[in-house]
């Protein structure tokens, strides 16, 4: 039995059972101005967010769909809940003892402490997460780093969110964008004063899920000057939101001399609909760098960007999508090189199976005058079966002479050969696949933090079960 | 009883029969070459025993000890003992050597005694290490990804590697003389004769004299289309070496005329 399976009957037993109807009492579906006005009222926010809330709604429903990527006409957006206050869903959440075995067994083999387990299984308030987390918190403030839920760092920083918000992915970028201004809630705020090295990657693991109807979070982060941080933001175990549509929201500001890295490992629930924007602004000599990992959600059109807004700047796209039964995983990265002399390299490697989809659909843009710019697209698909596909779609718009660019595709099945080797050295059929699939994901795995790596590892290798007859 | 009793094989690959009828018996403990022409169907014979999925065996059967090989899939032919060292042995990107071998060591142990518990990542690296200096195979190897970048010899090297730390009772070692320059594959014979224990059994599979005279068999069988045309000691050898194998040819020919 599949991983997932266990975590749809969570879904199901968890959320659909004597909980239910505490739940329903308090929240409302569909989307309408008198929600945004509560929305914005209960955060109790400043009256320009509340207007931009509001635009965000209009052009929601003034924009059209996106006519690429995956069919987005099944989705029933009058039947979504946008947005339940935490004191709502209190009543919602359950007690860790109510967690089905099969459920706690699937943590125990990611290797996920307990403490974690409880919070990703959204049992409600940690204390003892609090706590680590508070302390953590202590030794970055007094380096002048502010690390916060963003409804607090609204309230505690209004200034500095209001001259960052939605700036590098503006509200009428496309449909999604514009929903998520009007519905957003919760997410991370980063801050990294200038000159200051953060040698540890900052973790959102215990922030996420102080919401756990973070369907819309915003996440905003900001590198000062010669500034350096690492973060990830592992979903490594699936999030159990009963809404089935995340469009969240992620924007990255990294300043002169400045390096950030984003680390994600995304693993949905299936019913999920993952219509994620994430995007960076790269000064120059600035680095930017996004690792991620695609599991879950049957469907996901994200496409990490990076903008190479000053001469030098450097943007790395890493990114693994593996699309499993029913899922369509439409991917890739874009990198728009504005400036002269940017460099940008993208390595993309996505794992189909059961009929599953991967869709590589990439942008390398070169804009005038970006003279110098050199750029390198990966994109490796490795198809497991005859009944899954990957497609390659990579844009390239090139609107300058003096650059150099490079791409390479391939796309490959399993090699028997490979298979057969393994397998007359004792390994079974699947041990042998899954070895083959690890190495395969390999270059990109080992940039992750060692137990993010080891928790991608486990991940496909769940996802690899049942390969087999 | 034969550690290895092949009765009346036919077999091929992509529908071309290449195995005609071959009998052979082997006896544990010995060193055992199979000595052939190109074509005559070495490696179709050293696959089809390890189960590759391209081989197909048509009838016949193939017993180590008391199990049909052609009931078991490779693993478990692995299980039982029979391990092959490849030709040409597969690269495997991104996984490193240590972790694959672990994987095997652990996989064949665990099938070989279920009370078997897995040896800690650093006992283990000891081990491969002792390994790896009998086999003269660089330390540093181990966190390469399998064979990926090695040359001809380091392949070998790390296919008797395997051999040694997988502890097999019945060895096939295809053709592992090819790509091999005259001191490698003298070193290569060299360590199996040292690392064969008594029980263990060596079935060198190659179309090069000289490798007689190098791992000094036991016993020699010659392979020509398809059959064991002779069987012998290692007086075979000199024929082999002043005559070819013209002087086999010549009697399975007559033999078919007759």
């Amino acid at each position: 039995m599949a991983a997932l399976d266990y975590i749809q009957d969570l879904n199901r037993s968890v959320f659909d059972t004597a909980n239910q109807q505490d739940y329903t009492k308090n929240v409302v579906k569909g989307l309408s101005e008198a929600l945004i006005r509560r929305i914005s009222k209960e955060k109790n926010e400043p009256e320009w967010m509340l207007a931009h809330r509001l635009k965000g709604l209009e052009q929601w429903n003034a924009m059209t769909m996106p006519t690429f990527g995956v069919d987005l006409s099944v989705i029933d957006f009058e039947d979504i809940i946008y947005y339940a206050a935490p004191k709502e869903m209190a009543g919602y959440s359950t007690k860790w003892e109510d967690v089905p075995d099969d459920i706690k067994k699937t943590f125990e083999r990611l290797g996920i402490p307990e403490a974690e387990r409880k919070v990703l299984a959204g049992t409600g308030a940690q204390y003892d997460s609090l706590n680590a987390y508070h302390k953590l918190k202590e030794e970055w403030e007094k380096l002048g780093v502010l690390f916060e839920d963003l409804d607090v760092a609204l309230q505690k920083y209004p200034d500095l969110v209001k001259k960052y918000f939605m700036k590098c992915v503006p509200l009428h970028d496309h449909k999604f964008a514009a929903l998520h201004a009007a519905v957003w809630s919760g997410g991370t705020f980063l801050y990294v004063p200038k000159g200051v090295k953060i040698t540890a990657p900052l973790q959102a693991y215990f922030r996420m899920n102080a919401k756990s109807m973070g369907q819309f979070e915003h996440t905003l982060i900001i590198l000062e000057e010669e500034s350096e941080a690492q973060y990830i933001e592992g979903c490594s175990a699936p999030k159990y939101g009963s809404t089935s549509l995340h469009a969240g929201c992620v924007e990255v500001f990294v300043k002169k001399d400045a390096k950030f890295r984003y680390s994600s490992v995304e693993n949905w629930s299936q019913d999920t609909y993952n219509l994620n924007t994430k995007r960076a602004f790269v000064e120059e000599n600035a680095t930017m760098e996004w690792v991620g990992g695609n599991l879950g959600s049957g469907r996901t059109m994200l496409y990490p960007c990076s903008v190479l807004m000053g001469r030098g700047a450097h943007a790395d796209h890493l990114g693994i999508a593996f699309a499993n039964a029913n899922q369509i995983q439409d991917t890739g990265a874009r990198v728009i090189h504005a400036a002269p002399d940017t460099t940008s390299s993208v390595l993309s490697k996505s794992i189909s199976k059961n009929g599953g989809i991967n869709v590589y659909r990439g942008l390398l843009q070169i804009n005038k005058g970006a003279k110098g710019s050199k750029s390198k697209v990966r994109c490796d698909s490795l198809i497991l079966d005859k009944t899954s596909k990957s497609l390659t779609f990579p844009t390239m718009r090139v609107n300058e002479d003096d650059v150099s660019i490079g791409h390479e595709a391939s796309t490959g099945r399993i090699n028997e050969e490979q298979l057969f080797y393994l397998q007359s050295r004792g390994l079974s059929e699947e041990a042998a696949l899954g070895m083959i699939v690890n190495g395969f994901i390999e270059p990109i795995v080992r940039e992750l933090p060692l137990e993010y790596a080891v928790e991608m590892n486990r991940l496909i290798e769940m996802e690899m079960e049942g390969s087999i007859g | 009883m034969a550690l290895l009793s092949i009765k009346n094989l036919i077999a091929g690959v992509a529908g071309k029969e290449i195995l005609r009828e071959l009998n052979l018996e082997i006896e544990a403990g010995k060193i055992v070459a199979i000595m052939g022409p190109n074509g005559s169907g070495k490696s179709t014979l050293a696959n089809v025993l390890a189960g590759h999925p391209k081989y197909e065996q048509t009838s016949g059967e193939a017993k180590l000890g008391t199990k049909n090989l052609f009931d078991l899939k490779p693993e478990e032919r692995a299980a039982h003992g029979l391990f092959l060292a490849f030709q040409y042995p597969k690269e495997i990107p991104g996984v490193n050597l240590v972790s694959f071998l672990r994987a095997a060591y652990n996989a064949l142990n665990k099938a070989r005694d279920p009370q078997f518990q897995p040896v800690p990542l650093y006992n283990f690296k000891k081990l491969v290490q002792e390994k790896m200096d009998l086999v003269g195979l660089p330390r540093a190897f181990m966190n390469r990804n399998v064979n990926e970048g090695f040359s001809g010899g380091e392949k070998k090297k790390c296919e008797i590697l395997q051999l040694a730390l997988l502890e097999p009772e019945l060895a096939i070692l295809d053709e592992t003389d090819s790509g091999l320059d005259i001191d490698a594959l003298k070193m290569v014979c060299e360590t199996v004769r040292a690392i064969k224990k008594p029980h263990q059994t060596i079935v060198m599979i190659t179309h090069y004299e000289r490798m007689l005279s190098l791992l000094k068999p036991d016993e020699v069988h010659v392979l020509m289309n398809g059959k064991i045309v002779k069987s012998g000691g290692p007086e075979l050898a000199g024929i082999l070496e002043n005559q070819g194998y013209e002087a086999f040819r010549e009697k399975s020919s007559l033999k078919v005329l007759a």
